[in-house]
């Protein structure tokens, strides 16, 4: 009897289970349930990339116990380079995904792999760095705005202009052209700003370190540095070193950098701004692939917001931040579908 | 036991039938016309890139920047080849002339090919910078349509490696030449006595490198559709353990062309198949390098074998 009665509670339960089901589908679409995505990363090689990968696979662990989808791995090239992701794109092809996410090391070397992934009936969603393959969905940071916000920052602080220092990234990426597009676009506008001298700091802090260091002897006073993120605090350092005075740095939201601030203002009042776009970008990408799959309306084009930090938001953001890591927050679907709506809208 | 030493390609051949079993064996999706394709198309620019490297080795030499020329050409097919396909192809002979003055300084000069194919990177590399400053550029159509084209029954990728180890065979084991330039690595010395003179073959040997490498960016672009400057510099390393792998030797001009080509594929596969195990990328630089020792290792060992019985 007792048997009985379990065997029925399961069936009751389990339909009550379904027609919950149902109602959360007929909210979210088709069902996504049985839908495999993998992510294809170019690079792990630095902290904004290992949180950026720790936050797909939070988000993806989570949604997999909630049922949403069958399964979502990630998966990282060895080498950097855009003919190894190519071949790991079609592996994935291979393996029988049905969505593949892109974090591209080129935004065009990956455009055969993609068609090929596209043609075979995959979903391709790219963020971060995106891919210009027409097939494919796009979350895009809008990398010049960054650069263009951060000499209007210093412009904000500096009413009287000066030299200023700039930090770019690795060399022939599309991201440092559009850093430094959005720089040089700003410093042209305000007539009192002058690049002093520029250096290549590879979003690495030793690498920044070196640089700025090999080139501090043959610079003027620098009034402002600006940055493309990982660099700021290598900068600080080479400037500490030659015992000149500290710049305005804008930094890049790492948590070296947030705590070098936080010291520096409790020792002499220094303000700086700092901002990025937070790993979890990675969660959003997710999210707006499971949209994709469950058969929503996505537009081709999306934005990713920035995440600023201030003075005010300094501590709070500094203690959630663990050591040798980034200021991040994690996207849920509500996010995903408000950043829909916002690109549908536009 | 001694057939291995005897057909220096035999044991590549047992390598790459090998792993691809056990490929076919992890993911089945791979044992299909569009599996096999997808699995090797990229490795066709790769095992031109070895042909172009095994020419070198084949002279004694080494090329450090075949890698950055590989990636200039690409760039160069995916702008002015594209946009003005005369002087896209102007200059591409000139840098394929480029190639073979570089062979003839280094014998005219007696200078380590290792330094100054490494320093020769760097102005590969810049130039492809000056010309691709952010990645773009487009593939010319006629090329995609070959990297894409659909013969019946054998994929692209399979056809295209057949033809490239074909026509390397023919060129280097066949040919009246290519005997004489694998003599220069053999005996540099005789060959001189014979009445050649060096420094043209030297040339010859770096011009058909530079050949190779520029059949390797196209055919790259044909399958990425675009090109960026740093778009192939793996290639330095691929190319020089895809000669090794394929049973060449660093001296004494003992190189096979069929060999490299295999080399190539059997290079591409194995990051295929450690991805397709799930190994996570820490370990997979690690577990690449782990096969190629093993391959070598196993060369080693038959030859030691060889020795031994004679």
């Amino acid at each position: 009897m007792t048997h009985d009665k379990l065997l029925l509670s399961a069936i009751l339960i389990g339909s009550c289970g379904l027609a919950v089901g149902g109602v959360a589908q007929a909210q979210d679409g088709a069902s996504t349930a049985d839908k495999r995505v993998a992510l294809s990363n170019n690079y792990a090689g630095n902290s904004w990339r290992q949180v950026m990968l720790q936050s797909f696979d939070e988000t993806a662990k989570q949604a997999k116990a909630r049922g949403i989808v069958a399964e979502a791995d990630s998966y990282t090239t060895s080498e950097n380079q855009a003919t190894e992701q190519a071949a790991q794109i079609q592996n994935l092809i291979l393996q029988g995904y049905d969505a593949i996410i892109i974090d591209a090391a080129s935004p065009t070397a990956l455009n055969g792999a993609v068609q090929e992934a596209c043609d075979a009936g995959v979903t391709v969603v790219s963020f971060d760095g995106i891919v210009t393959a027409p097939c494919a969905w796009r979350i895009a940071v809008d990398f010049e705005e960054m650069g263009r916000q951060q000499v209007d920052y210093l412009a904000s602080r500096l009413p009287d202009g000066g030299n200023l220092l700039e930090i770019r990234g690795l060399a022939g990426t599309s991201v440092d052209e559009q850093i430094h597009a959005g720089i040089e676009k700003r410093v042209e506008a305000h007539d009192d700003f002058r690049i002093a001298g520029s250096v290549h700091g590879d979003w690495a802090q030793e690498v920044a370190q070196k640089g700025v260091s090999g080139l501090l002897p043959s610079l003027p006073d620098i009034a402002g540095v600006v940055t493309q993120g990982g660099d700021g605090y290598g900068a600080a350092q080479a400037f500490e070193a030659a015992g000149r005075d500290m710049p305005i740095i804008v930094l890049g939201n790492r948590q070296d950098e947030l705590q070098w601030w936080q010291e520096q203002y409790a020792d002499h009042g220094y303000q700086t701004l700092s901002m990025s776009i937070a790993p979890g970008v990675a969660s959003l990408a997710f999210w707006v692939t499971q949209q994709i799959l469950a058969g929503k309306d996505v537009p081709k084009d999306l934005t990713v917001p920035f995440l600023k930090v201030t003075q005010e938001t300094l501590d709070s953001v500094l203690e959630e931040t663990p050591k040798g890591s980034v200021a991040n927050t994690i996207y849920t679907q509500q996010d995903a579908q408000s950043v829909i709506a916002d690109a549908t809208t536009r | 036991m001694s057939l291995f030493s005897r057909y220096r390609v035999l044991l590549p051949i047992a390598s790459l039938t090998l792993l691809m079993a056990v490929t076919f064996y992890v993911q089945p999706r791979t044992l299909s016309y569009f599996g096999l394709n997808l699995l090797f198309n990229l490795a066709v620019p790769i095992a031109l890139a070895t042909i172009a490297q095994m020419l070198i080795i084949m002279v004694n030499d080494i090329d450090l920047g075949i890698g950055a020329f590989v990636s200039l050409t690409a760039c160069v097919t995916a702008t002015f080849l594209e946009q003005s396909p005369l002087m896209g192809t102007v200059m591409l002979v000139a840098l394929i002339i480029a190639y073979a003055l570089m062979g003839a300084m280094i014998h005219a000069l007696a200078l380590p090919a290792i330094v100054v194919t490494l320093g020769m990177s760097f102005v590969w590399g810049g130039l492809a910078l000056f010309l691709l400053p952010s990645p773009g550029g487009a593939s010319p159509t006629w090329l995609r349509e070959i990297m894409t084209v659909k013969p019946p029954l054998i994929p692209m990728a399979l056809v295209a490696a057949c033809l490239i180890a074909g026509v390397t065979h023919w060129l280097i084991a066949h040919s009246g030449i290519g005997t004489v330039l694998r003599g220069i690595g053999g005996n540099a010395e005789a060959v001189r006595r014979a009445g050649w003179p060096l420094i043209r073959l030297k040339a010859l040997a770096y011009g058909l490198a530079g050949l190779f490498g520029v059949l390797a960016g196209m055919t790259l672009v044909g399958l990425t559709t675009s090109a960026d400057a740093n778009i192939a510099l793996r290639y330095t390393l691929l190319s020089i353990a895809g000669v090794i792998l394929g049973g060449g030797e660093f001296i004494g001009g003992k190189v096979s062309p069929v060999g490299a080509v295999i080399g190539a594929l059997t290079l591409a596969l194995a990051a295929s198949f450690l991805s397709f195990m799930r190994l996570s990328p820490d370990w997979q630089i690690g577990a690449q390098g782990a096969i190629l020792i093993a391959v070598l290792a196993a060369r080693l060992l038959f030859r030691r074998r060889d020795g031994a019985r004679r």
